[in-house]
């Protein structure tokens, strides 16, 4: 018995060492450096946001948000894998370290700040929960949608949002939950139901989508807030500010005029402000553990904030969204980024 | 002689080298070792949870859920807890898992018997049926009924309507509502009567029929009865029921009993592709039985009908039940791609709003997966108790 005794002893301390190896890892900023490219989460395809087109380039917001990230830690915006994900997918995704941020226009929530083990670093975009309806319903207010059917993308904020909405303004409805934001699509264009909610810079997207785009409205209501944006791992906070600078960066980039076209000639600019933004003095890059002039790669890569947008969702695009809340500060908007000091 | 034969006494043997002491040592470190791995594999998990800021355990169950399900076996508003969305799940998932082994069964049969009909047109017919639904995958015959079969139906102003009781469009198929009124418990008294007499009818008709070869009647009669006591019980108590008819209200139809297209569409598909699957292992049932049974069978004067029912498929079960079990488990787990057409099943309301609502996967996955694994098994149970009564009696 003797024997037996000590072979499991054994055992259990091989294993033991065994699980407790695949505890530790390296930091993401060290993984993210050897493996030589950003592991990215994105959506599996929204106009604006993140969509791939026919040879597989991906564009969109959250797209332009991870080459910026990318940009910042090799100096090379290409060097970024994106991996689709639906919504039910994403945190998970990246709570497995599957990837290394998530970029998939996700609403910052107290829940999901806090209790799944993760950090929202910012926001790239001010959005709020409105809907979608045929033009041939007559309804102009979204009060007059009591007892109606509703399509909806499952594992989104904006579930619970309906419920509220609904039950606050004691009206009834029924919800048909799908698993893309394609299906819902598909469920509001074969009149499944009656309305399709979303944020409303998703609705702008999906209703390009439709055959006639004419045939459907956004109603004027927003019934919540949605402040999308970059998430990270907790326990990183290295990597958390990188993410959350490299976003700081275009949005300052965009106040202190810095464009993709004239970023060369304004590193020889004598503004004390550019000059640290850019990396021509001063050592933020070393203090974020990025090179001196990441912040240089970001706006030469990808832009400003400001590009950024009107090159994905602006009033120029398809979507046709204006700035509104998502101008910054200094033009009557929300969009507002701690000095680089 | 003897000392010779026998082994020498244990006590001079080292337990090491006797074959009994070492085969149970190996079966302890085997289950041992698998124990600590499934334990150390729980610890791990927790502990990278808990370091990662991860919320662990089971109290979200009690919180309030706030997101709305379409359809509900029982009472459910977005107030009510997470550990509720986890019931209204699991039980569409039964209903329609229940659903489609019924229907399944059914056409199963219908065209396993058919494959071997004479009648070519039928057998080919039968054929044709089997082998266009098991060889094109499950998903797509669920999206085909749902988006090319159930979506081309008229919208909700241009209902079909029938009599103004049914109503059918493209939200689903209205039905009347029964709603009981004081009386109606007799009419239910009365139908477990009709039961206990109709079991009873059996069991003396098939007695009578072993003593004397006389047949009696008992379908047409039990038939009657079922009919005839409760309806009398009905009419007497001054017909305690009344029915609740759809009406559209504003956007949809409101009150009476629901059929959501994506519960029939999953229905269909379901029923449809094990059918397929059941019909051939029917077909390999009868072929099992021996032809002398059905040519013995002839002989004797009965009926091709009588024959199958009373010769042929019964000897034909006992090769039919084991593979048919799996067929139930497979469509019970089938059952999981509800969520691809949006029906609240256990997979889409717990295993994807409540798991991306609370962010608590592990838990929420293992609970799912015990669910699964349960019904799974109590299937097999039953499948397995019936199979002992079917199986040959060995005399």
């Amino acid at each position: 018995m003797k024997k037996i005794i000590s072979f499991a002893a054994a055992a259990t301390l091989a294993g033991g060492m065994l699980a407790a190896g695949s505890a530790s890892a390296a930091t993401t900023l060290e993984s993210v450096k050897e493996r030589g490219n950003l592991k990215c989460g994105v959506t599996s395809g929204l106009p604006g946001f993140s969509q791939p087109d026919d040879k597989g380039n991906w564009t969109g917001i959250d797209v332009d948000t991870c080459r910026a990230i990318a940009a910042a830690i090799f100096g090379d915006g290409s060097k970024v894998e994106f991996t689709p994900l639906t919504a039910k997918e994403r945190l998970t995704a990246l709570q497995s370290g599957e990837i290394d941020v998530l970029s998939r226009n996700t609403t910052w929530t107290l829940t999901r700040d806090v209790s799944l083990g993760l950090n929202f670093t910012g926001t790239n975009y001010y959005d709020g929960q409105g809907f979608l309806v045929r033009k041939d319903i007559g309804v102009d207010d979204a009060k007059q949608l009591d007892g109606a059917t509703v399509c909806i993308q499952a594992g989104t904020t904006t579930e619970l949002n309906l419920a509220d909405y609904f039950r606050s303004n004691d009206m009834s409805f029924k919800p048909i939950v799908f698993d893309t934001s394609e299906q819902t699509v598909q469920g509001f264009s074969s009149d499944r139901c009656d309305v399709l909610t979303s944020d409303r810079s998703q609705l702008a997207a999906l209703r390009s989508k439709l055959d006639d785009p004419d045939s459907a409205v956004i109603l004027p209501n927003i019934i919540s807030k949605e402040p999308l944006g970059p998430v990270v791992r907790q326990g990183d906070d290295q990597w958390f500010n990188i993410v959350k600078w490299s976003l700081f960066t275009q949005i300052n980039a965009e106040e202190l005029g810095i464009t993709q076209d004239n970023v060369d000639e304004m590193k020889k600019s004598e503004n004390p402000e550019i000059q640290r933004l850019l990396g021509t003095s001063g050592d933020m890059g070393e203090k974020l553990g990025l090179s001196a002039d990441y912040g240089y790669r970001i706006v030469e890569q990808v832009g400003n904030y400001g590009e950024m947008y009107d090159r994905n969702v602006g009033p120029d695009t398809p979507l046709g969204l204006e700035r509104g809340l998502n101008a910054l500060w200094t033009d009557g908007g929300i969009m507002y980024a701690p000095p680089v000091r | 002689m003897n000392d010779s034969d026998t082994p020498p006494a244990t006590a001079q043997r080292r337990p090491w080298n006797d074959p009994k002491v070492r085969s149970l040592a190996f079966q302890i470190i085997a289950i041992l070792a698998v124990g600590w791995a499934g334990w150390s594999l729980l610890q791990n998990t927790f502990e990278n949870m808990e370091s990662r800021g991860i919320s662990t355990g089971f109290g979200f169950l009690d919180e309030s859920a706030g997101f709305g399900i379409i359809m509900s076996l029982i009472p459910y508003d977005a107030t009510m807890s997470y550990g509720r969305t986890f019931w209204v799940g699991l039980l569409n998932t039964l209903l329609v898992s229940a659903m489609g082994v019924v229907a399944a069964t059914i056409i199963g049969f219908i065209v396993g018997i058919a494959r071997l009909s004479s009648n070519w047109v039928v057998a080919k017919l039968a054929l044709v049926f089997v082998e266009t639904i098991r060889n094109i995958p499950l998903l797509l015959q669920i999206f085909f009924w749902y988006f090319a079969v159930l979506r081309n139906l008229p919208s909700t102003r241009q209902s079909v309507d029938v009599g103004g009781v049914f109503f059918l469009n493209n939200r689903g198929l209205y039905l009347p509502e029964p709603l009981t009124e004081s009386g109606f418990g007799w009419v239910l008294a009365s139908l477990a009567i009709a039961v206990a007499l109709v079991v009873g009818i059996k069991r003396w008709a098939r007695k009578r029929q072993l003593k004397t070869g006389q047949l009696f009647p008992t379908f047409r009669v039990s038939l009657a009865i079922l009919i005839a006591l409760p309806g009398l019980a009905f009419l007497i108590t001054g017909t305690p029921l009344t029915w609740e008819l759809a009406e559209l209200k504003g956007f949809n139809f409101v009150g009476g009993i629901t059929i959501i297209p994506e519960l029939a569409a999953l229905w269909f598909a379901l029923s449809i592709y094990t059918a397929s699957f059941i019909a051939e292992i029917v077909r390999s049932g009868i072929l099992a039985v021996s032809k002398g049974q059905t040519e013995a069978a002839q002989a004797l004067g009965l009926q091709p009908g009588t024959i199958m029912r009373l010769v042929v498929i019964p000897q034909a079960m006992r090769v039919i039940v084991p593979p048919l079990t799996s067929q139930y488990l497979n469509l019970v787990k089938n059952s999981s791609l509800a969520t691809a057409i949006g029906y609240p099943d256990l997979v889409g309301v717990f295993m994807g709003t409540t798991l991306n609502q609370t962010g608590q996967a592990v838990e929420v996955v293992a609970i799912t997966m015990a669910v699964y694994l349960t019904i799974s098994l109590l299937i097999s149970l039953l499948m397995n108790i019936y199979n002992r009564k079917v199986a040959l009696q060995e005399r």
